[in-house]
Parts: structure tokens; sequence; C-alpha cells
């Protein structure tokens, strides 16, 4: 990153004493103002008086008037540096408002036992959650499941890497097929699940049964037993997000210049030597980005597994995702819940951060 | 009979043969592929058209193998015989169908300027938010990327539950905004990063303001990356489940929780079923013939640098 201004603009900005003076009143006003409101609900919650709030939303309002005063007094105290800032400063806060505070909530909520269906309301309780997670086998199973969901990735990439380069090479009707092979993504899980885990591979009537039978398969069931699940998730998210690094891919390859593969053909290499020596190194960097994000993607995996198998057998398909969302949905148990996905989230930031270490060493140019 | 003075020499016909078997190879697996994407598609248009017989009897070509009925529309509402007549099958899914639109145009729409905007701050000037320069700050921005909702689903849930936002479009869709906000962020920093800075300093010296200059100057030559930021937000919100199916229940449903809601009932009605989950994907379907470039922009401008 480059350090100073790429933009160098010379301002005469003479903010007079009473402007900065208004400035911080409107910040430090409107900061009171939320902070009174908070009081005032944090009061009537713990029952110390009635104010007649029917729900938070005062203070979302009391926020919301803050954050944009915030926005104005830079604009106010600092000139133009301050309206540089407010290129910057609303999606800063919005996604620090929706994000930061709502994890310190779930830390709060990941640690009491919460039972949204029963009436005594949220109560502390330690580190009981955790030594139930420690015990929960569903909940590791999940966990080695992801780990085998992710696995699958190789294969996808090397399938989107065999389309890109076919799409790359002087084929006819290349929209035709871009187009075509872009559709999948297109499409949302939860029609794709019908559409493909409900119908077309129901065991009795479905296309991919009949197929299966032709073929000689005695008995085609694609969600009997727990390997045969597995691979039929994993297929059919594959069939979703194919596209997505192919294209990818498509787009590092045409960035490679046509002399290169050009000079190494008048050198004598074959197709097979040429894409191991020159297209396979050049493509390093655009594959190990295309790869981390669908590792990114692939750990958000629950829609499919949700709405086909909801687990089963057996837990055999489960995602962590999919797995909390029946925690939800069957008992309620938001405590549990946060905690598990807070655990989760611990363990996708340590595993990514190594990855990323790693493939920054291995891209790093050799000397 | 004349002799044939000129022949290709054997290494030619060699050389010709090899490259026929290339194409047929090359040909032959695009081909397999399309139909694999093609398949499913096709499957649930014309299952939408089956009756119950056909299904069981595995029929696929229309008119050749059965004869299409408007069955499956009819359960919606949407065939021509009932298009006129009152259905409550049909308010409720124009209903979802309305909720998916505004929700994912919206949130597309907020993502995309409030991306927008932070991306060509952060490529053009340098920033100190408290200990944060602009490599952290992008960073942050970024690795909103890697939480899973389901961290945030059930802080949100109980948050909502509070500020009364539970079941409405607008909590809908300050999530979905926040989800595909790092999306757009990295797109639009790489669209920002190639303009020229030449560009605004000569705006400046004009007499422009900084955001005059952003307006006029930039906004209309970043109009692309925009557009490919904004259609690949549509998609990924048009889509999805997850956060919709847990906060959502009666007035705010989207689109995918109404196909998910109909496939957990026992004995699945196929042709309705079809009927539905065609309807559901077709505005995607159509964007993505229509305006497949931008996305394959959109998705390409991280990839290469």
């Amino acid at each position: 990153m480059s350090n100073g201004d790429l933009l160098h603009v010379v301002t005469n900005d003479n903010i007079s004493p009473r402007r900065k003076a208004l400035g911080r009143g409107v910040v430090w006003g409107s900061a009171a103002l939320m902070a009174v409101i908070a009081a005032l609900q944090t009061l009537q919650s713990t029952g110390h008086g009635d104010f007649g709030f029917a729900n938070w939303r005062p203070t979302l309002y009391a926020y919301c008037l803050w954050a944009t005063c915030l926005c104005w007094a830079q604009v106010l105290l600092h000139g133009e540096h301050g309206k540089r800032t407010l290129f910057v400063l609303p999606a800063a806060l919005f996604v620090v408002s929706l994000t930061v505070f709502p994890l310190l909530f779930g830390l709060l909520i990941a640690f009491s036992s919460w039972n949204l269906s029963s009436p005594d309301g949220r109560q502390f309780n330690g580190l009981d959650n955790v030594r139930q997670m420690w015990a929960d086998p569903f909940y590791w199973n999940a966990m080695w499941n992801m780990l085998a969901y992710s696995a699958a990735i190789i294969v996808e990439y090397a399938i989107a890497f065999g389309l890109a380069l076919l799409l790359n090479a002087e084929i006819r009707a290349r929209k035709f097929f871009r187009v075509a092979f872009l559709l999948p993504l297109m499409l949302s899980p939860v029609a794709v699940s019908w559409m493909i885990g409900k119908s077309m591979l129901e065991a009795r009537y479905g296309p991919l049964a009949r197929l299966g039978r032709f073929l000689g398969w005695d008995n085609p069931s694609f969600f009997g037993s727990p390997e045969v699940a597995k691979l039929t998730i994993m297929a059919m998210d594959a069939w979703t997000y194919i596209p997505f690094m192919m294209i990818m891919i498509l787009a590092g390859l045409q960035a490679i210049p046509k002399e290169l593969t050009e000079a190494a053909k008048v050198d004598g290499a074959n197709g097979w030597r040429n894409f191991w020596e020159i297209t396979f190194p050049l493509m390093l960097p655009v594959s190990i980005t295309a790869i981390l994000i669908r590792i990114i993607f692939k750990l958000k995996l629950a829609d499919v597994v949700i709405n086909v198998t909801s687990g089963g057998p057996g837990g055999a398909t489960d995602t962590v995702t999919s797995f909390i969302f029946r925690e939800y949905r069957d008992r309620s148990n938001v405590g549990y819940g946060t905690l598990l996905a807070m655990v989760y989230l611990v363990v996708i930031i340590i595993g990514m951060t190594l990855l990323m270490k790693l493939a920054d060493r291995w891209m790093r140019p050799r000397t | 009979m004349t002799t044939q003075i000129f022949r290709d020499s054997s290494t030619d016909l060699n050389h010709r043969a090899k490259w026929w078997t290339s194409r047929v190879a090359i040909y032959g697996v695009l081909i397999l592929w399309a139909v694999i994407c093609l398949f499913p598609i096709y499957w649930t248009i014309t299952t939408s058209f089956k009756m119950a017989p056909n299904v069981m009897k595995g029929n696929l070509i229309p008119w050749v193998d059965f004869t299409p009925k408007w069955i499956g529309w009819k359960s919606l509402g949407l065939s021509p015989d009932t298009i006129g007549a009152e259905s409550t099958v049909r308010a409720e899914f124009m209903k979802r169908f309305w909720n998916s639109a505004v929700v994912s145009l919206t949130s597309s729409a907020l993502a995309v300027g409030l991306g927008s905007l932070a991306a060509y701050g952060l490529s053009r000037f340098s920033y100190k938010f408290l200990w944060m320069k602009n490599a952290d700050i992008s960073f942050f921005f970024l690795s909103q990327l890697i939480l899973p909702p389901v961290v945030l689903a059930l802080p949100f849930l109980v948050l909502y539950k509070e500020l009364a936002l539970l079941d409405t479009r607008i909590g809908l869709i300050l999530l979905y905004t926040l989800s595909v906000l790092p999306i757009v962020i990295w797109i639009m920093r790489d669209q920002f990063g190639s303009i020229p800075t030449e560009l605004e300093e000569a705006a400046l010296v004009d007499g422009l303001s900084i955001w005059g200059a952003f307006l006029t100057i930039i906004m209309p030559i970043a109009l692309p990356g925009m557009v490919a930021a904004f259609i690949l937000s549509l998609v990924l919100t048009w889509n999805e489940y997850f956060f919709a199916a847990l906060l959502t229940s009666t007035y705010a449903n989207t689109l995918p929780v109404m196909v998910a809601s109909q496939t957990g009932s026992q004995g699945i009605s196929w042709w309705s079923m079809a009927a539905l989950s065609f309807a559901a994907i077709l505005p995607l379907i159509i964007i993505g013939v229509v305006l497949e470039r931008y996305i394959i922009k959109g998705m390409a401008a991280g990839a290469v640098k």
C-alpha cells in the first residue's frame, strides 16, 4: 500500500472557532441524547419505572441520529478533509454497528442458558454451554463434515479449470456455452434443492434414478447411505458453484499473454508440457484466490442441506450452519446455538489465517 | 482414372486426424457439460406441465411423450384459465415475489452506494481512523466476507425482536446489505484503482469539489463496474434463504422461503413445485442470459490484478 494521498489536493480551510464548537456540539449533543434514551430504556427493561416505550426502537433512532451527526460534524470540523472522510465513514459505521455490536451481544448470549420458548428468559450459566458442546458428538461430526466438504473443492477446482481451458480454446458458439455454464450459479439453492435433490434424485421416478437403473445400479438411492448422501450433497453444491471458479480462472487465462504460449510452442513444448510448465504456474495466484474465496463460500453451505436432507441420514450430511439452524428451529435454544456459532467463527478465523499465510508463502516468487 | 499427382504427405494426414479427434473431444465435453447445466432447468420447466402419470412414466419430451397441461401453473393461479379469477395462492405468490424484489433491489442499491463510496475513498486518500490505516480499513471490510451468517443469525434474531424489526423488510434489507457489502467493495476497489488520478486532478483544477469530481467524472467511468457489482449482489440477495427463514414468518417472507416451505410437506405435488421453482428462478435466468457480460466482469474483477 502506498502512503500519502494518491490524489494531492491543496485546500485552504479556514475553520472558525464557532464552526468547530458547533461541530463538537452536534456530536456530543446527539451522543448525550442517545445515552439518555438508552439509559431510560435500560431502566424500564430492568423494571425501575415505566416511560412508555413499547420496544427499543427509540434507541435505534437515536443511534441513527448520532451516526448522521457524526458524519455531518466531520465536514464542520475538518472542512475539505472531512468531506474525504465522508466517503468511507458511512460504510464503516454501517458495518461496525451491524457486526461488532451483534457479535459482542452474541458473546453475552453464548455464555447463558436461553431458550426462547421458555418463560425464564436469559440466565448466565458460565461454561455450561462449552461443556455441553464438548460432549456433543453431532457438533463435532458437523465440523468433520465441513472438512470433508472443503476437501471436495479440489475436485471442483480441477473441473472448473478444465472447463475454463475449453472455453478459452478456439471454439464456436462460445457465448452459448458461457451462458449455459454460468446458469447454475444464478439459481437459488432452495430451488436447486427441489429441482435436483427432491425431484431429479427421487428414488422411484427421478430421471437420475432412472439413469442409474439403466446403468445397472439395482436400487438407486442417493440419500440412503451416509457416504452416498454426502457425495450427493457435494455434487449438488459443486454443480452450483463450479461456474464461479470457472469464471475466475477463465479471466486469469485470458490475461496470459499469447506470446508466452506461442514461444513455448516454438521451443517444441507439446500441449501437456505447455500446460504444466507455462499455464499452470502462471495461473497459481488466480487459482489460490479462487480456491480461498470458494472455501469461504463453502463454509457457509446450508441451504441445500437444510432443504434436502436436513442433516440426515444420521447427521452424515450435516453442516455446522444447518446443525445450528435445527438447534434453533427444533429447540429454540438460542444460548447454546450462539456458542456453537462463535466457536465455529473462531475455528474459521484461525483456519483461514493459516491458509492465507501458507498461500502467501507459496505464492512469493522464489529467488 | 487419373492418378492423383499432388497428395497430402502422411504426416499431414496424421495431423488432420489428430485435429479432428481433438475437435470432437472438445465439443463432446462442452456439450456434455452444457447438458449437465441445462437439463435440471429443462426438467423443471417440462415437469410443471406434466400430469401425475407422465411423471411416473418418466416422460421427457413434450408433445412427443406427453401432452402438456397447465396443471402446475393452475395450482399457482397463473395458467391462462385461472389468471383472471381470484386466487389465494397467486396472491401469496405475488406477495412473496414482491417482497423478494423489494428486498433484493433495495439492499443491492444500498450496498453499491455505500460500497462504491468507501472503495473510492480507499483508493484515493489515506485515512487514519483511530489506529487503522487504509490497508487495515480495507481488510476490515473484506474480512466481513469470512463471517458466516450463522454467527450473526441468533444475535440478530434476539436484537430484532427487541427492536420490533423481526419479520419486516427493513430488517432483511439491512442484513442483506451487510452481507454483500464486502463483495461490492472488492469489485469497486479494483474498478477505481484502474482509473487514473489525473482525471480528478484536472477536474479539481477546473474548480470542481472532490464530491463534484466523483459524481460527474468518476462515476460515469466506473458505471459498468457498478452495474456488475449491483447484479452480483442482486443474484446473491434474491437467492438468500438462511436469514429469510430465520427472521421472517408472515409478512416479509421472500420467495425462497415459500419454495422451501412447500418441500417440507409430505407427498410432493411435482407439477406445482416445478411451477413454483421455475417461477422463482425465471427472473435470474433472464438476468443471466441478458446480462451475462456484467456478471462475468464482476466476478473476474478480483481474480486478475
